[in-house]
C-alpha cells in the first residue's frame, strides 16, 4: 500500500521548505500590500528595512512583492501542468492498455513524435509561437510532462488487466468505472504521486529555464528565471538581491524532489 | 541492429517533421505580409516596393494554397535548404556550420568530465554504501540536482571568474573559455549519474557471481576487473543515452549563459529575434544531435552486451 512517510527527516525538510515559501507569499499578500510593479528609481537597491524586508531591485521595486508574485506564478504553473499532465497521461494510458489496437497505436505515435525532441526545445519552439503567453507555456510544459505519466500508467495497467483479481471482477460483471476505482487507481497512485512531485519540480525548472534565456514570460512580469537574468548585471552592486530568486528556485525544486522521495512502497 | 537503426531513423524523421511544422506555423503567425518581409531582407527596408514584394511572392510561390506551401517547406527542410537568416542575411547553413562544431566540442568535454567525476565517486561510494562518504555524496548530489544547470553555471562564474579571476567570465577564445561551461554542464550531469553508478556498484558487489569469483580464488582486484567492471559499465552507457535530454537542454542554457557561440545560444537568440529560418535550422540540429547521441549509445550497448543482441533478435522473430 501507499505510505507517505512524513517522519523521514528529508521529507519533513521538503514539506517545511514548501510551507516556508507559502508563508512568505501569504505574508506578502496579507501584511505587505506594496505593488511589485511600482518603480522608485531613487530607491534602487535599498537595503532590507521594516517597510521592505527584502530590499528593492534595480528599479526600486519591492523585492518581497516581486518574489511573492514569481513564486505564485511558478507554483500555479506547476500545479496546472501536473494536474493536466497526470489526468491526460492516466486517461490515455488506461485507454491505450484497455482498448489496444488502433487507439494504442495512435497514442503511441503521438508519444513518439513528442519524445523525438528534447522537452525544452519543444517548449522553446511553442514559446516562440506565442511570446510571453502563460497559456502557451502551460500547454507546452504539460505536453512534455504527460508522456511520463502515460508510459507508467500504460505499462502498469497492461499487467494489472491480466491479473486474476481484475479478471474475477470482470466475470462478476463490474463495469469499467468500478474496475478503475477499485482496482486500477489504488495500484497506480503509488507511482503517480512521486511522478507528480517530480513533474512539479520539472515544470518550475522549465519555466525558470526559458525565463532565463529571455524566451518565456516577458518583463515586467516577475518570474524567477527572468529575475535572475535581469539582476545578473548588478551582481557586484547587490549580490544579495540576485541571491533571492536563485534561492527560491533552489528551495522550490529541492522541496518537490524531497517530498517525492517521501512516498514509499510498502510491500 | 537494423531494427535499432530503423527506430532511430524514424525518430529523426519525427524531429524534422515537428520542427518543420512548428516553424511553418510560426512563419505564418508572424504579423505582416510574408513576401514583404523577405523582400525587405533582400533589398533592405528602404527599397521595398509593392512590385518587389509581388515578385518575391511569385518567385517563392507564396500565392499557392497553404498546404502546397507546407509541403514545399518540408521539402526544403529535408534537403537542408534553410534559406537566409532574417537578421544577418547570411545563409543559415553557413552560420550553423560553425556553431555545430562548438556545440559538439562543449557536449563532448562535458560528457567526458562528467564521467571522470561520476565514475570514481560512484564506485567509491558504491563499495562503501551508507558510509559517511556515501552520505556526503548523496547530499551533494541532491543539492546539485535541486538547481537548474544555469544556476550552477552562475555560481561558478561568480566564484571562480569574478571573485578569484582565474577564468574568463564568458565568451570564446582559447581553451580557458571552455573550462567553466564544460564544468557547469558536467556537474549537473554527474549529480545524477554518480548515484546510478553507485547503486549499480552496490548491487554488483553483493551479487552471487562476484562472490563466486572470489571463492574460486581470484583476488579482489581480479574479480572486480573481470566480473564487476563490465556489469557496472553497461547501465552507465545506457544512462548516458537517458541523459541526452539533460545534455541538450543543458547546452541551450549553458551556451546562453556563457555566450558560447554554439547551436543552443543561436537557438535562444533566434527565438528572441523571431528569426524563423535560424530557429528552424538550430532546433533541427539540436533534435538531430539528440537522435545521434541516442543512436551512438544504442550501438555501443549493442556491441558490448551480448544480452541486448539476443533481445533484439528475439524481438525481430
Amino acid at each position: 500500500m501507499l505510505k507517505f512517510d512524513l517522519r523521514a527527516p528529508t521529507t519533513l525538510l521538503g514539506v517545511f521548505l514548501l510551507f516556508a515559501l507559502l508563508i512568505l507569499v501569504l505574508f506578502e499578500q496579507l501584511a505587505h500590500g506594496v505593488d511589485g510593479t511600482v518603480q522608485l528609481l531613487d530607491n534602487a537597491f535599498a537595503l532590507p528595512s521594516w517597510q521592505e524586508p527584502l530590499g528593492t531591485d534595480q528599479f526600486g521595486r519591492s523585492n518581497l512583492a516581486r518574489l511573492s508574485a514569481a513564486i505564485q506564478i511558478s507554483l500555479w504553473m506547476s500545479l496546472l501542468c501536473v494536474i493536466t499532465a497526470a489526468t491526460l497521461g492516466t486517461v490515455a494510458g488506461i485507454a491505450a492498455a484497455w482498448l489496444r489496437g488502433w487507439v494504442d497505436a495512435s497514442i503511441g505515435f503521438v508519444v513518439n513524435v513528442l519524445m523525438a525532441l528534447p522537452g525544452l526545445i519543444l517548449v522553446l519552439l511553442i514559446g516562440a509561437l506565442f511570446p510571453g503567453s502563460f497559456t502557451a507555456l502551460y500547454i507546452a510544459i504539460s505536453l512534455v510532462l504527460w508522456v511520463e505519466f502515460f508510459r507508467v500508467v500504460r505499462a502498469q495497467t497492461l499487467s494489472l488487466l491480466a491479473s486474476p483479481e481484475i479478471e474475477a471482477s470482470r466475470l462478476y460483471g463490474f463495469g469499467p468505472l468500478y474496475l478503475f476505482r477499485r482496482h486500477l487507481l489504488p495500484r497506480l497512485l503509488p507511482s503517480l504521486l512521486p511522478l507528480a512531485c517530480f513533474g512539479a519540480g520539472n515544470a518550475i525548472l522549465a519555466l525558470a529555464s526559458i525565463g532565463f534565456v529571455y524566451v518565456g514570460l516577458q518583463p515586467p512580469r516577475a518570474e524567477l528565471g527572468l529575475m535572475m537574468v535581469e539582476l545578473f548585471p548588478y551582481y557586484s552592486d547587490a549580490p544579495w538581491v540576485l541571491a533571492q530568486p536563485v534561492l527560491c528556485v533552489f528551495a522550490l525544486i529541492l522541496s518537490f524532489n524531497l517530498i517525492a522521495g517521501g512516498f514509499r512502497h510498502d510491500h | 541492429m537494423i531494427k535499432l537503426l530503423y527506430r532511430r531513423l524514424m525518430q529523426a524523421i519525427f524531429v524534422a517533421w515537428s520542427v518543420g511544422s512548428l516553424t511553418f506555423l510560426l512563419m505564418h503567425l508572424l504579423p505582416g505580409d510574408f513576401a514583404y518581409r523577405i523582400a525587405a531582407g533582400r533589398y533592405g527596408y528602404d527599397h521595398v516596393t509593392q512590385a518587389a514584394a509581388d515578385a518575391v511572392r511569385l518567385e517563392l510561390g507564396l500565392d499557392r494554397p497553404i498546404w502546397q506551401q507546407y509541403f514545399a517547406w518540408l521539402g526544403d527542410l529535408l534537403q537542408f535548404n534553410f534559406g537566409n537568416s532574417l537578421v544577418s542575411g547570411a545563409p543559415v547553413l553557413q552560420e550553423i556550420d560553425h556553431q555545430l562544431g562548438h556545440s559538439l566540442q562543449l557536449a563532448l568535454y562535458a560528457v567526458v568530465i562528467s564521467l571522470l567525476i561520476a565514475v570514481p565517486v560512484g564506485i567509491y561510494c558504491g563499495k562503501r554504501a551508507n558510509s559517511v562518504a556515501d552520505r556526503f555524496g548523496l547530499f551533494t548530489s541532491v543539492m546539485l540536482r535541486a538547481q537548474p544547470v544555469f544556476v550552477i553555471g552562475l555560481l561558478l562564474v561568480l566564484t571562480l571568474a569574478m571573485n578569484i579571476g582565474w577564468l574568463p567570465v564568458a565568451g570564446f577564445g582559447g581553451s580557458q573559455y571552455l573550462i567553466l561551461p564544460a564544468i557547469a554542464l558536467s556537474l549537473s550531469l554527474a549529480a545524477l549519474s554518480n548515484r546510478i553508478i553507485r547503486n549499480n556498484t552496490h548491487q554488483v558487489m553483493h551479487s552471487s557471481y562476484l562472490q563466486f569469483a572470489r571463492l574460486k580464488g581470484l583476488s579482489e582486484q581480479q574479480a572486480f576487473d573481470r566480473h564487476a567492471a563490465p556489469n557496472i559499465a553497461l547501465p552507465v552507457i545506457a544512462f548516458v543515452g537517458v541523459q541526452a535530454v539533460s545534455l541538450i537542454e543543458g547546452i541551450v542554457m549553458i551556451e546562453s549563459l556563457f555566450s558560447w557561440p554554439g547551436i543552443g545560444h543561436a537557438l535562444a537568440h533566434a527565438i528572441f529575434g523571431r528569426d524563423v529560418p535560424m530557429i528552424q535550422a538550430t532546433a533541427l540540429m539540436m533534435g538531430l544531435l539528440f537522435v545521434a547521441i541516442n543512436t551512438a549509445v544504442d550501438v555501443i550497448g549493442y556491441l558490448l552486451d551480448p544480452r541486448q543482441r539476443q533481445e533484439v533478435e528475439y524481438a525481430e522473430v
